[in-house]
């Protein structure tokens, strides 16, 4: 709950269910402190959520950093999800709609790229993925209350 | 395994049985001196002698382990007689109020009692043979500690995987709203364990009720992910193979453009964005309208004027 209270990197460990919905939780609270709309909460937490779930479920377990940054006149919210499994080996495959290798509907990765500003997959076959993804708080919708 | 000390004086007794036997012919004191120490005054506050009786079982608990010569060992079988009781008096001990550390503390003080009646056993009472008993005696008592920590902890996990059982249950009623409409309020995250069990409570009410219309409200759903998604046409499509028709509601404004943004298609569910739409529209299918009791009178009026 401190982590994202200041300005500075966190990190989170990604080894199981509960997790999941920790980092959702601590990505929501994140970014509604960075000033972030309702939808780019939502776009942004449903990003997390699926990449988080890519790191347990295919990468076997992994870590999310989040990083706040701030550009000025807008503020952003990076976030890392590594993981040591065996890797993508191939990436335009697995960024394609539809396509899955774990029963799923196959919108994880190349959703989660909709869903965001920007996006990056480093990907080594055998070592590992980070897929690190930033979305930044526009100033056109204003920030309202969280539904809980 | 065998405490290291034994293996130096091996014509001599193991010091573990020196430790064992000690205890044996003790444990009456033993007993009677933990009877006032904070850990068993403060679990059985009723009557001494529950508290003596405690301290003897645990008492002859500690001597078979130690004739077994496991005195590090927390899965000696010797504890096995005890580690219900020290369970219950730790959970009674955790129900004060009081936290792990302070727990572990008063096992801790179980020690000291001991080892002095231990040491006023040899004629000196810091003589070498002595100090070796009462290092076996202190990893004895270590090990107690870690029995009555580690019983804490698997009682807590426990509890913890009681709860999110009855979470499952409790999280999701299934309503009936109407003759053949039930509907089930979804609340908080849905992972494939939850949605697992609002699959079979919504087919059971589908049953129960003889509904034709179910409606999956997901207002109070933070986050629709493609897996909560795929959750959802499984129940769906489950729904309709028993001759129901489902129907989503509470899709907010935001989580209608994430889905839209993610690429799912919920084309084929039929979705709307309130309870009270999708209420409306399983009524009128069955040729139900609701209308203020006075409309009829009112049109008539309005005909006249």
């Amino acid at each position: 709950m401190q982590a994202s209270r200041h300005a500075g990197p966190a990190s989170l460990p990604i080894g199981s269910d509960a997790d999941l919905a920790w980092v959702r939780q601590q990505v929501r609270q994140a970014a509604a402190e960075l000033g972030f709309g309702l939808v780019q909460q939502t776009k942004l937490v449903t990003a997390a959520s699926e990449l988080a779930r890519n790191t347990l479920v295919h990468g076997g377990g992994g870590h999310v950093e989040l990083t706040p940054l701030d550009a000025g006149s807008s503020q952003g919210l990076r976030l890392a999800f590594v993981d040591s499994g065996p890797g993508i080996r191939d990436l335009d495959q697995a960024l394609t709609d539809g396509y899955t290798s774990g029963g799923g509907l196959g919108l994880g990765l190349s959703g989660a790229k909709r869903l965001v500003q920007e996006f990056e997959v480093d990907s080594t076959p055998g070592e590992g993925t980070t897929v690190t993804v930033t979305a930044w708080a526009t100033v056109v919708p204003p920030a309202r209350t969280v539904p809980r | 395994m065998q405490v290291s000390v034994s293996e130096e004086n091996a014509e001599q007794e193991p010091v573990a049985y020196q430790v064992s036997a000690f205890l044996e012919r003790r444990r009456e004191q033993i007993a009677q001196r933990w009877a006032d120490a904070a850990l068993f005054r403060t679990v059985f506050t009723v009557s001494r002698d529950e508290a003596v009786e405690a301290g003897r079982a645990v008492t002859a608990a500690l001597a078979a382990v130690a004739a077994s010569g496991r005195v590090d060992d927390i899965r000696a079988s010797g504890f096995e007689a005890v580690r219900d009781q020290l369970g219950r008096m730790a959970a009674s001990r955790a129900r004060t109020g009081i936290d792990p550390d302070g727990v572990a503390d008063e096992v801790a003080a179980l020690r000291e009692p001991v080892t002095e009646l231990l040491r006023a056993e040899f004629g000196e009472p810091y003589a070498p043979e002595a100090q070796e008993a009462v290092v076996a005696l202190t990893v004895l008592m270590g090990t107690l500690r870690l029995v009555v920590m580690e019983t804490t902890v698997s009682a807590g996990e426990e509890l913890i995987a009681r709860q999110r059982e009855q979470l499952h249950e409790v999280a999701t009623p299934v309503i009936k709203l109407w003759e053949s409409t039930v509907a089930v309020p979804l609340i908080g995250t849905l992972d494939s364990a939850r949605s697992q069990v609002v699959m079979e409570s919504l087919l059971d009410a589908i049953v129960a009720e003889r509904a034709r219309y179910a409606i999956l409200d997901i207002t109070g759903v933070p986050t629709v992910d493609s897996l909560v998604a795929q959750h959802l046409m499984k129940t769906v499509a489950a729904a309709r193979l028993m001759g129901a028709e489902c129907i989503v509601s509470g899709i907010r404004p935001a989580i209608a453009q994430t889905i839209v943004h993610l690429g799912i298609d919920l084309g084929t569910v039929l979705t709307r964005s309130s309870l009270e739409d999708a209420l409306a529209y399983a009524l009128s299918e069955q040729g139900v309208e609701i209308a203020p009791l006075r409309a009829a009178g009112a049109a008539a009026d309005a005909g006249t004027r």
